[in-house]
């Protein structure tokens, strides 16, 4: 069993107890433990269940790579599926639950799925399901999906209750990994008078040189850590998290951590996690190294562990998995293991040291406690259920013809150690394969480049390969100079501190143990733990053609688990090395991707969620909209009033009544959305002849122009009335969404075309709030404010002045969308309200109503004015809407000129802009496509027209739409015919598309 | 070509499936063939496939430089659906859409085609409209899609947020017959149906340039020799200007960096795809359990195969407020692949400037789900000259301004 030792623990508190519940049992633990420790000092070694098989799983690792001890954690808003028992640190009250069985741990009825793996090797699927066709959707993929997924799904119906932040952090050096090669690197940077900002994905610092042993300077390896973190605490230039994971290394020296701030303490208030968006000038990853296992039959017994791993259970946390322990190993440092747990009196039966020639000085240690070494010796099989219960040896070399068993409850197995080269290899940074300790490195010489082609990533300790302490500090000392350098520090030189540790004897690999092992046991030899992929599966990938290891991978699911082959991935290519009869480099790894374990949405959402998700942009005017029944409609990131609706009125009835109040009385519309763009500078009306199909150059100052804007491709992207302020000063007003686009746009041009043309671009969109005061009463209201004169003769249509309308300083613009007398006024947005207020009051005895959208639509639609996104949807040019006069002759160029000059363009059977009038009076279809006789080559039923914007006019109590039709102009007084999705058919006649007021009486008086 | 099935499982699983054969041969490329095929993604192994299957051209090889499924194919996030605007993108996609509704078994491979329904959500008014229009073209396509309501959107995807404080969900295009399929699954069984034609597949071979004479072509170098055509077919996604470089012409495309992501698995909490152009996201659960997540394009040209991290961060920001439970969930891996796109965001399969040379590219963040179609129409015009499926996205069309856009109806995603 697995169990609470009495001594040992560095990390525990043992005066402070703490409870929490696994399956709903109440269990206790120390203050310090992680999930998986206590659980094990709870002798509940089984901690889930595999994915494929629904194996019974437990703890094989103590860290960020464990791949079985999966848990859901928390309760409703905060409950999240899949969280690791060994980085989850125990607080008071922590509730876990096993994932991926039914009806429990104990007892799956998912296991069946082991007696049936002889028929479920990789890729079955690929290879049934196949008939009958239907089948696939109906019956089996419901019963895979079923059986497949791991954690719940987190409760849908309550919204996540913790919170997220973003952090922006601007470095010289960022040092990823607080053991001691990190901590050393972070020094020698620091020291050169660099900004260092240090951070460890653990609670603690020191990594796992404090459980390996040996000495530092002399002196123990805690101490040394003790003493190298208060140094870095006292410098300024240094700042350090722990808690806090490298998560991922991107162009340009941009890195990700995330930081978790909460999850072993829930009662702290303020955000859960914290992800850092770091500008770093050079990254050093001293992301230490993990240890492999071993491939032999049942590796995956519950009891099997990384001999690290149960190294730092005794050392840790004072546990101990197994209380009759056999270790298997290829090199000298699962030793070690051995060594500590007899010193905290657990029984190590055997080592089984797979190299003929047997270990070093750790293996003379060993034997001096009394520990039987046997050279050349393998596993055979592991047997046990859902605990280890004997292990058979036999001949590494030889197929696994077992000689021997020796029962025991837990096994320790070394294949010895592969530098965590994630970081280094997510922006582009390539290994190199060393055949000494059979594990890939980074390769200096080709290190991740930033964008002056030098590297900006290096590595340090044993993530470079540098094992042994000595060579791992002093490793991290000159890696921490030179990234120093690299980032501008003064050169200073600090003596690396001294490590010393046990000689070790090389390692020898062992990729399938033993050796040539028979098949019965190769299909029982785990390559991945969480996913089931055995050594059989690689090799069956290998003889089916799937030879590219990115093939291996994805046909046996490889290295696809939650832990993306941290244990598994260089066995697994190995193996498939081997079944081809290649060298592991030919072979290589698959991609190594962010992040380096996974990180919450949450966390990459931040804040902005909820109600701040996006800004909503407001007018002066929102909270008086709010207030009077403005049924709210998003337009870009605008709310602007659909209508506003009177008490117990319908949207619909409200939108009519503003139609025909606007028409016969007084209408306000809140325009102040509508994008405004001052042009400014000696060549802005040039620059304006470029960017509008009209002559904007020659307008008058006090007078506007409405104008057309195309992209090159000649499309029309946005159109809207441009004043001429003064001698260089033009204001343009766009669509309400079309204000950041065409100032975007506007800014492409002058930056990367027209780089010297003098013209300024300002959007002073919020700068107004602008008020469509509309209807026969327009003028009547503006006169009785009084201030600047607003007659016909003073304020001619399409002019503009400044001046003062009822003590208001505002710009008075004579333009309509409507047909109506019209006027727009901007006023600074901080008078808007009062203004509004005052319009509202002097227009009562007018018949003042305010208009939302819709009745905006509905009158222009009346007069056939087009509108930007209804008329036009990307693929129509001005010359389909019958816009020619917007078209300047005179000017040897605009954007969209040459573009409409293309034989498309120019092809009479373009679809053009016409009126549409059902012949029932009803109200057409909206987005409706108008048919012609017979089908297309693909089978499709020709197409004829469209209808683009269709209303119910309250004015002429009538259905009145406008469409695009081929050669539509030329075709007035037919009728067409427009099917519905509704299953009817329309018929409409084709009209002119000014439906109402044809001589533009009502706006020229 | 052994026949797959649960029975041929069975029988394999009493000798420890030690009998299965490759599933496509790896031979040494030949001095001649009748068709080169650049390309061993999806869209190449189709074309080769209806080139041998509809018309009998089986002296066929197609060249890949790196591994067969390596690119797009491999990397993008299963979606198929046809539910598109334009006619000739509705044609070939739903051309290619009811192809994979039999693929699995004319290929005899398990593609896990799972018409498990596509929504795409409409969150303004615009979004309503723009939607209504392409239900209205679609059913004159042929294409059957379905305007559907909020209460029917919650009804498919219990996960989802009508009321977001931001965009609420005014309704969706619901196309039923849409779904998701397994992507290396397609390659594989395109490739060893290929294979088993005869066809060779020569994987680790990089094309180095391309002989011509007399303005035709006449075969391709490559870093394993010269070999010859009578017709070459350039099917390479994002490195399309590349080859077309080779072949002495120029394209219209950009290549940028698409990215997705997945979550770790959970149980199935959501059936259909779902997609939110508004916001800039797309998701679906795989069969596996994994939330597969889509976004936008990086903003500038790359052929890194990696993207910038603040488009993931808009993507999930978007998808959180859509499924605000994923907000709990976590990210295992993100991703990347190089698009190819055109000026209207439509593909090019075209006969080009160099006679016998055909070229399929430019389907920018939509290629997955037009695989079979693509291979089709690509096939029928390298065969014949003429295809009624890819003639409008013939090359000439940027010359004429003849353009496919469906950004109309889509801002972003497919």
């Amino acid at each position: 069993m697995s169990t609470r030792l009495s001594k040992l623990g560095r990390l525990i508190d043992r005066t402070k107890q703490v409870s929490f519940s696994f399956n709903g049992t109440t269990m206790r633990g120390f203050a310090g433990d992680t999930l998986a420790s206590a659980l094990l000092a709870n002798d509940q070694m089984m901690m889930g269940r595999s994915f494929k098989y629904h194996r019974p799983r437990g703890v094989v690792a103590s860290g960020a790579e464990e791949p079985n001890a999966l848990v859901g954690l928390g309760e409703g808003s905060r409950f999240e599926p899949n969280q690791r028992a060994t980085t989850t640190e125990l607080f008071e009250g922590l509730s876990a639950k096993s994932q991926n069985h039914w009806p429990n741990l104990d007892f799956d009825i998912g296991a069946v799925n082991t007696a049936f793996a002889r028929f479920l090797p990789a890729g079955f699927y690929y290879k049934m399901f196949i008939h009958p066709q239907p089948f696939w959707k109906h019956v089996y993929e419901p019963f895979i999906r079923k059986s497949a997924g791991l954690g719940k799904a987190p409760d849908a119906e309550t919204r996540d209750a913790d919170t997220y932040e973003h952090f922006y952090a601007f470095t010289d050096v960022l040092i990823i990994g607080g053991g001691v090669a990190g901590l050393q690197a972070a020094k020698a940077a620091a020291l050169t008078g660099v900004k260092v900002l240090l951070v460890e994905q653990t609670a603690h610092w020191g990594g796992r040189a404090p459980v390996d042993g040996g000495t530092i300077d002399e002196g123990p390896v805690d101490k040394f850590v003790e003493q190298i973190v208060s140094e870095l605490e006292t410098m300024d230039n240094v700042t350090m998290r722990l808690r806090c994971m490298g998560a991922g290394i991107y162009d340009h020296g941009y890195a990700l951590a995330y930081e978790r701030l909460t999850d072993h303490a829930p009662q702290v208030a303020g955000p859960r996690h914290r992800l850092w968006r770091i500008r770093a000038k050079q990254i050093v990853t001293a992301t230490g190294a993990i240890e492999r296992p071993l491939s032999f039959a049942g590796n995956d017994v519950p009891g099997v562990m990384l001999a690290s791993a149960m190294r730092d259970y005794v050392v840790n946390w004072g546990v101990t998995p197994g209380e009759r322990v056999v270790v298997a190993t290829n090199n000298d440092d699962a030793y070690r293991t051995a060594i500590t747990l007899k010193n905290a009196g657990v029984d190590v039966l055997r080592i089984l040291d797979a190299r003929a020639s047997g270990g070093g000085a750790l293996a003379d240690e060993v034997r001096a406690l009394g520990i039987r070494v046997d050279p050349g010796k393998a596993i055979a099989k592991v047997s046990g259920g859902k605990r280890v219960k004997k292990v058979s040896i036999c001949n590494q070399e030889g197929i696994g013809g077992a000689r021997d068993e020796v029962s025991c409850d837990a096994v320790a197995m070394s294949g010895g150690w592969s530098p965590v080269v994630h970081l280094w290899s997510h922006c582009g940074g390539k290994l190199i394969w060393d055949d000494a300790q059979a594990h890939f490195r980074p390769d200096p010489d080709r290190p991740p480049l930033g964008a002056d082609g030098a590297g900006f990533v290096s590595v340090a300790g044993a993530a470079n390969g540098a094992l042994a302490l000595g060579e791992t500090l002093s490793d991290a000392n000159a890696a921490g100079l030179a990234a120093a350098k690299a980032a501008g520090g003064k050169a200073k030189r600090p003596k690396a501190p001294l490590g010393e540790s046990a000689a070790e004897l090389p390692m020898e690999p062992v990729w399938l143990m033993p050796a040539n092992a028979d098949t019965p046991l190769r299909v029982k030899s785990w390559l991945d733990f969480q996913n089931d992929v055995k050594v059989s599966d690689v090799q069956l990938a290998a003889r089916e053609g799937y030879e590219s290891v990115e093939h291996t991978k994805r046909y046996t699911t490889l290295g696809m688990a939650t832990d993306q082959g941290k244990l598994s991935n260089i066995n697994g290519l190995a193996i498939l090395a081997d079944a081809l009869n290649a060298e592991i480099p030919q072979v290589g790894t698959t991609t190594f991707r962010p992040p380096y374990t996974p990180i919450s949405m949450g966390a990459i959402g931040g804040e902005a969620r909820g109600e701040v998700f996006q800004p909503i942009r407001r007018t002066p005017l929102h909270d008086w909209h709010d207030r009077n029944g403005a049924d709210w409609e998003p337009v870009g990131h605008w709310r602007r009033p659909y209508a506003y609706q009177l008490p117990g009125e319908s949207v619909e009835a409200a939108v009519n009544r503003e139609v025909k109040n606007t028409r016969e009385n007084l209408g306000l519309l809140d325009a102040s959305t509508l994008g405004k763009l001052i042009v400014k500078g000696p060549d802005a009306g040039r620059f304006l002849d470029m960017m509008y199909t009209n002559m904007m150059s020659t307008l008058k100052p006090g007078k506007c122009r409405y104008g057309l804007m195309c992209s090159e491709n000649g499309f029309l992207i946005d159109d809207g009335v441009v004043a001429r302020i003064d001698e260089d000063t033009w204001l343009c007003h766009t669509t309400t969404g079309g204000a950041e686009r065409i100032h975007a746009h506007m800014e492409e041009w002058l930056q990367t075309e027209w780089w010297d043309w003098k013209v300024y671009v300002a959007n002073v969109t919020e700068q107004y709030a602008q008020v469509a005061v509309v209807g026969p009463n327009a003028r009547k209201v503006l006169e009785k404010l009084g201030g600047m004169d607003v007659s016909k003769e003073a304020l001619p249509f399409m002019e503009w002045r400044d001046g003062q309308i009822g003590g208001f300083d505002c710009r008075a613009y004579r333009i309509s969308f409507s047909g109506e007398l019209s006027y727009e006024i901007a006023v600074a947005a901080s008078r808007g309200q009062a203004f509004w207020d005052a319009l509202t009051e002097a227009g009562k005895e007018f018949g003042v109503m305010p208009y939302g959208t819709e009745c905006l639509h509905i009158l222009r639609a009346e007069k056939g004015f087009i509108m930007i996104g209804d008329e036009t949807d990307g693929t129509v040019i001005p010359q389909d809407l019958g816009l020619h006069w917007a078209l300047s002759k005179k000017k040897e160029d605009y954007l969209g000129k040459r573009a409409q000059q293309r034989s498309h363009m120019a092809d009479p059977d373009r679809w053009k802009l016409v009126g549409l009038e059902t012949v029932d009076g009803s109200v057409l279809p909206d987005g409706a496509y108008a048919v012609g006789e017979g089908t297309n080559a693909n089978g499709q039923r020709n197409m004829i027209g469209r209808v683009t914007s269709t209303y119910y006019s309250a004015n002429l109590d009538r259905g009145i739409a406008m469409g695009l039709v081929k050669h539509g102009p030329d075709r007035m007084g037919e009728v067409i015919e427009i099917p519905g999705t509704d299953g009817k058919s329309y018929k409409a006649k084709i009209v002119d598309p000014v439906f109402f007021d044809k001589d533009g009486e009502k706006q020229n008086v | 070509m052994k026949h797959y099935s649960a029975f041929a499982v069975a029988r394999e699983a009493l000798r420890s499936h030690t009998g299965w054969e490759r599933a496509w041969r790896s031979p040494e490329p030949k001095k001649r063939y009748d068709v080169i095929i650049v390309g061993a993604g999806g869209h190449g192994l189709a074309t080769a496939y209806y080139l041998g299957k509809n018309y009998g051209i089986q002296n066929v090889a197609i060249i890949e430089k790196g591994w067969l499924g390596g690119g797009n194919t491999g990397r993008n996030t299963t979606i198929i659906r046809s539910n598109y605007l334009q006619d000739p993108s509705a044609a070939i996609y739903e051309k290619s859409r009811s192809l994979y509704e039999h693929l699995s078994q004319d290929l005899n491979y398990n593609l896990m085609f799972s018409p498990r329904g596509v929504i795409m959500l409409a969150q303004t008014h615009h979004e309503v409209r723009g939607y209504q229009r392409t239900a209205h073209a679609n059913a004159l396509q042929g294409v059957p899609t379905e305007w559907i309501g909020p209460q029917r959107v919650k009804e498919l995807v219990p996960i989802i947020n009508l009321e977001g404080p931001r965009y609420p969900v005014l309704g969706g295009l619901w196309q039923e017959r849409g779904g998701t399929a397994r992507h290396d699954a397609v390659a594989w069984g395109y490739a060893r149906a290929c294979s088993a034609m005869g066809m060779d597949i020569i994987q680790k071979c990089e094309v180095t340039g391309v002989r011509q004479e007399n303005g035709r072509v006449t075969g391709v170098d490559t870093t394993k020799g010269a070999i010859e055509c009578e017709k070459l077919g350039i099917v390479v996604a994002g490195h399309s200007g590349q080859l077309a470089e080779m072949a002495g012409f120029r394209l219209p495309l950009e290549a940028v960096a698409l990215q997705a992501l997945v979550s770790e698995p959970i149980k199935p909490c959501m059936d259909v795809v779902v997609m939110a152009n508004t916001v800039h996201g797309y998701m679906s659960q795989s069969d596996k359990g994994e939330m597969v997540i889509g976004g936008g394009t990086d903003g500038f040209n790359n052929y890194t195969q990696r993207g910038s991290f603040h488009h993931i961060e808009e993507t999930v920001r978007a998808l959180v407020e859509t499924f605000p439970m994923i907000s709990r969930l976590k990210m295992l891996r993100q991703w990347g692949g190089i698009v190819d796109m055109t000026g209207d965001r439509s593909p090019i399969l075209s006969k080009t400037p160099l006679g016998n040379c055909f070229i399929n590219g430019g389907w920018g963040t939509g290629g997955f789900k037009a695989i079979p179609g693509s291979g089709w129409g690509m096939a029928q015009l390298m065969a014949t000259g003429h295809s009624p499926l890819t003639e409008a996205f013939s090359l000439d069309r940027f010359k004429e301004g003849r353009f496919i856009d469906e950004s109309v109806a889509a801002g972003v995603a497919h």
